[in-house]
Order: C-alpha cells, then sequence, then structure tokens
C-alpha cells in the first residue's frame, strides 16, 4: 500500500518534471498569469494537450503570443478573446456556458447524478438484505459451516 | 425482467451516444473557421526569397483569391502539391502561398523541385499570420472572395473534388475571363 502511493506520488510529479515550457516573466504575478492562462488553451494540434505541455511549433507560437499579450498589459480575457476569436470556443478547456455548450456542462452532471441515484439504490437494498435477514451467524456452528 | 431491461436499456442509450460520439467527434477536415463571412485578417509579409519585396493583404483585394497554407516539413502538401500545379495552371484565381514556420533555404528548394503553383509566396517565419488565420495544421486552404471576406476554408491536403466543389465554383462565371 505504501509503495503504491510512493509509485503513484511519482508518476504524478514525474509530469511536472518534464514541463517543456521554460519561459521566465519579469514579475511573479505575470509569471502566474501566463502559467494559468497557457493550461486553459488547448494545443490545436494535439487536441488533448494544453499549449503548455505541447513541444509542437504552433503551441510554442501561442505561447509566445500569449507571453506578449501579458506584457502589453492585455487582460486575462481579452487574451482568452484573442485566442477564441482565432480559433473559436474549442481551444478553451473549459468552454463558456452558452446554449451551444450547455450539454458539454449538463450531460456529464446528469450521468452523474444517475450514478449516484443507482450507488444510494444498491446500498439500500444491500442493508436492508442484512436487516430482514433472519438467519443468525450465532445458530451455525462451526460444524455446519465447514465444506465436508 | 425489469431488473435487467432498465440496466440494458441504459446501457444501449449511453453506447448509442458514445457512438455518435465517437463518430462526429470533431473531426480535423471539419472543425470550422471561425473567420467564415468575416474579412480576411490583415498582413504584411516579405515574399520568400526576396525580403526586399513585402505584400501586404490590402494589395490583394478587389477580386477571389486562395491563401495555401504550406511548409517544406509537412506531408499532406507534398501530396496536394501536384494538384496545385495543376489548378494553377488553369488559371482561374491566384493561388497565394503562406510559407508557414520553414527555413527559407528548405523551402526555396522545395519549390525548385516540385514547380510553383503560387502567384506568389509569403514567409511567415514566426507563424503570426498563420495565427491570425486561425491555422492549426497544414495544408490548409483558404477562399477569400472579391470584397475580402473568408468564404471556405480547407483542412488537409486538397483534392480536385474540394478543389472544383468549395473554389471554383465560389468564381464569378467559374473563374473564366
Amino acid at each position: 500500500m505504501k509503495r503504491a502511493a510512493l509509485i503513484i506520488t511519482a508518476l504524478l510529479w514525474g509530469s511536472s518534471a518534464f514541463a517543456i515550457d521554460i519561459t521566465v516573466l519579469p514579475d511573479a504575478a505575470l509569471q502566474e498569469r501566463y502559467e494559468n492562462l497557457t493550461h486553459e488553451f488547448r494545443c490545436m494540434q494535439c487536441q488533448n494537450n494544453s499549449i503548455a505541455d505541447s513541444p509542437v511549433g504552433l503551441a510554442s507560437d501561442l505561447r509566445r503570443d500569449v507571453k506578449e499579450l501579458l506584457l502589453a498589459g492585455k487582460t486575462d480575457d481579452e487574451i482568452r478573446a484573442y485566442m477564441v476569436q482565432r480559433y473559436g470556443d474549442v481551444i478553451l478547456f473549459r468552454p463558456p456556458f452558452k446554449p451551444r455548450t450547455a450539454w458539454v456542462w449538463i450531460v456529464p452532471m446528469i450521468v452523474f447524478a444517475g450514478g449516484l441515484f443507482v450507488g444510494y439504490r444498491i446500498v439500500r437494498r444491500r442493508g436492508a438484505l442484512v436487516a430482514n435477514d433472519d438467519s443468525s451467524v450465532d445458530t451455525a456452528t462451526d460444524e455446519e459451516e465447514r465444506p465436508k | 425482467m425489469n431488473r435487467f431491461l432498465i440496466p440494458a436499456a441504459v446501457f444501449l442509450a449511453l453506447a448509442a451516444v458514445l457512438f455518435i460520439g465517437v463518430v462526429h467527434s470533431p473531426n480535423k477536415s471539419t472543425m470550422q473557421s471561425t473567420l467564415l463571412g468575416k474579412p480576411a485578417p490583415s498582413f504584411t509579409l516579405p515574399v520568400l526569397g526576396d525580403d526586399t519585396r513585402k505584400v501586404a493583404s490590402s494589395e490583394l483585394a478587389g477580386r477571389p483569391w486562395v491563401l495555401n497554407v504550406w511548409g517544406s516539413w509537412c506531408p499532406g502538401c507534398a501530396d496536394e502539391h501536384p494538384l496545385l500545379i495543376e489548378v494553377a495552371r488553369e488559371n482561374r484565381v491566384p493561388i497565394i502561398g503562406l510559407n508557414w514556420r520553414d527555413d527559407d533555404v528548405d523551402a526555396l528548394r522545395w519549390i525548385e523541385q516540385r514547380g510553383d503553383p503560387y502567384a506568389v509566396i509569403l514567409a511567415d517565419r514566426e507563424g503570426r499570420t498563420a495565427i491570425d488565420f486561425g491555422v492549426y495544421g497544414a495544408p490548409e486552404t483558404f477562399f477569400i472572395d472579391a470584397e475580402g471576406l473568408v468564404q471556405y476554408r480547407h483542412v488537409g491536403a486538397m483534392t480536385r473534388e474540394v478543389w472544383e466543389r468549395e473554389f471554383v465554383s465560389r468564381l464569378p462565371r467559374g473563374g473564366l475571363q
């Protein structure tokens, strides 16, 4: 158990050790915004990476743009708008909640609620089974329990 | 009976949803450009092989043109190149090449070896114009109409069928003078 925890920790930590972006901005607040923003944008060539985690050329160009826009004094929302204007909502890992994207948010919640309901029913039925069980462990002798 | 019917129905419904999701997943070639119906982004870029010459997007206004994003590092570009040469010979619409994130020497050698279908090739070494066009993978080909509006974007290697259906059809009188 302890070893498993150690291995999982090492694996989780390992992914950050291989960060490919070494951009440094002049002050800590900008640096933090830079890191948050680059993790928010999807790498359009690889789709399941953010531009912070992708080694492809387009991602490094987009990181450069984020850096330049930050240094030019743009707000986070202005930088998001810059990306969406060019690549559409799909570039955002957290798509905005609007009629066209509502189902992206709602469907998982429905599925999750359904899962909770099913889980609750199973637990309750099992609980009822134990409560209604009139066979008692005490009545069974060791002799009877042991298979011949 | 009910005990199995409901889970089975739920399973089938989920399977159907996931199947549709997989079949219609945002395929690279169907991801829509955000630019459709909007003015093409403006740019001023050096001509490949001659940095003293610059071309501004405003110089292209007034007639339809095609923007083809390519690079010598791009296999899909090699695939579509013979077709581009062919349609360029038909001379119906100027094809402007956008040489994306490329090395000038490699790009020029590539053109020398395979032929030049382009009215002019612009060097976008830093990929800034490509980002303005929302390019995410070469080759990509845009149709810009005489008003300067982007009317179509094709992602992936051009085919004769797409060329006729989406590009030639958008030209006044099929591009014939």
